[in-house]
């Protein structure tokens, strides 16, 4: 009955967190603490924490880690599929229409139009996490004399590299994370 | 069949990597995506990446999972988007359950704290990569109209904090609009 019920309360959280990562929040909030009762609010916070610092999206990390407290790894696996089961199968269906009418005049119209906005998109989330490594902060409350150098050699010297040579990008990523904390550990600035 | 049982293989791993190594929200996990596919594998085309990306952004649902199942589809079928969905999945899926048992020894380790923090100056760094050859290829339309979409959308989400879906539906707007001029303009002629 417990499983059955975490299935259903993961299955609402997939099927209505449109809009990406943050807005599932509120969603688990509200089925996991507020109307089942399996966490407490305390323990919610800290399910945040570990999801934004681990990868992965937020509601996936979350359902693991609502399951696995509650019910182990049963409790992971049907709160997994609960999460993705209304993405697959909506996702499957809009993938269908896509690539049968894809190549129809007023279809390339309209679609044409979304290319600039998901550019935009994708920049603004590059800028935000930007800015949140160079100055720890939003844009609202960034000052410029904090810019942290070591991220800002960083960042400069990936975007270099990944401009002029053929660097996967997760080299990128995980070099980064190496040299960045090997450079912070020689200056003393670690533990 | 072997090709696309091999296919199926590079399918799986690339997902898997790009999970496990994606930190931030789901617009990092698409330019990572970006690269990979339309780059590195030539697999898909750039313009189909941003469809999938604008499809993805208004499906309810967590944006890696979701793209993973277009992309997937389009490579392998239901196969496919399946292979790709598990891909996505198992690297948060192994961490978080490891971490669920070991959360205060994690919390407070000073190295990982670290290294997630100075991750995110290279992660900034690979989707402005993306960005460049994407915003390069919108200016190489030539519309102004695209031109001053792209330019309004990204203020109205960096400095204006609009939430993605409104953008997205605004410019699906728009679009239809752009069809209705088109069609007309199209009609005068003939």
């Amino acid at each position: 009955m417990l499983l059955l019920k975490l299935f259903f309360a993961f299955m609402q959280v997939g099927l209505f967190s449109v809009g990406g990562g943050y807005a599932a929040i509120p969603l688990i909030q509200e089925q996991i603490v507020n109307i089942h009762k399996l966490m407490t609010m305390e323990e919610f916070t800290d399910l945040i924490t570990v999801a934004e610092m681990t990868p992965g999206p937020i509601s996936i990390n979350s359902a693991t880690f609502v399951g696995m407290r509650i019910a182990g790894i049963p409790g992971v696996l049907i709160c997994t599929v609960g999460c993705i089961i209304p993405s697959f199968c909506i996702c499957l269906t809009l993938a269908h229409f896509y690539y049968k009418y894809r190549t129809v005049s007023g279809v390339q119209v309209v679609l044409g139009s979304l290319r600039p906005a998901v550019v935009a998109l994708i920049a603004s989330a590059g800028a935000s996490i930007l800015m949140l490594g160079l100055f720890q902060a939003e844009l609202g409350d960034i000052i410029l004399r904090e810019v942290r150098v070591v991220e800002l050699v960083i960042f400069v010297l990936s975007l270099v590299i990944l401009r002029k040579f053929k660097v996967s990008a997760i080299t990128i990523i995980l070099g980064s994370g190496v040299v960045g904390t090997a450079v912070y550990t020689l200056m003393g600035a670690v533990g | 069949m072997k090709k696309d049982y091999s296919k199926l293989w590079t399918l799986f791993k690339s997902m898997f990597v790009l999970s496990a190594c994606t930190f931030g929200g789901g617009f990092v996990i698409v330019s990572l995506m970006k690269k990979r596919y339309v780059e590195e594998l030539g697999w898909l085309e750039e313009d189909e990446m941003l469809d999938v990306t604008a499809i993805t952004q208004s499906a309810p649902g967590p944006l890696p999972v979701n793209a993973s199942v277009i992309i997937g589809y389009r490579m392998a079928g239901i196969i496919g988007a399946l292979t790709a969905i598990l891909g996505t999945i198992l690297p948060p899926m192994v961490i978080i359950s490891v971490i669920s048992v070991f959360y205060e020894q994690f919390r407070t380790n000073p190295y990982i704290a670290t290294a997630l923090e100075v991750m995110r100056a290279g992660v900034a760094a690979v989707i402005f990569d993306v960005v460049i050859n994407l915003a390069g290829n919108v200016v190489k339309t030539k519309r102004i109209l695209y031109i001053a979409m792209m330019v309004t959308a990204f203020v109205a989400t960096y400095i204006l904090d609009v939430s993605a879906m409104i953008i997205i539906f605004v410019c699906l707007g728009i679009g239809l609009i752009d069809l209705f001029f088109t069609l007309r303009k199209k009609g005068k002629k003939i």
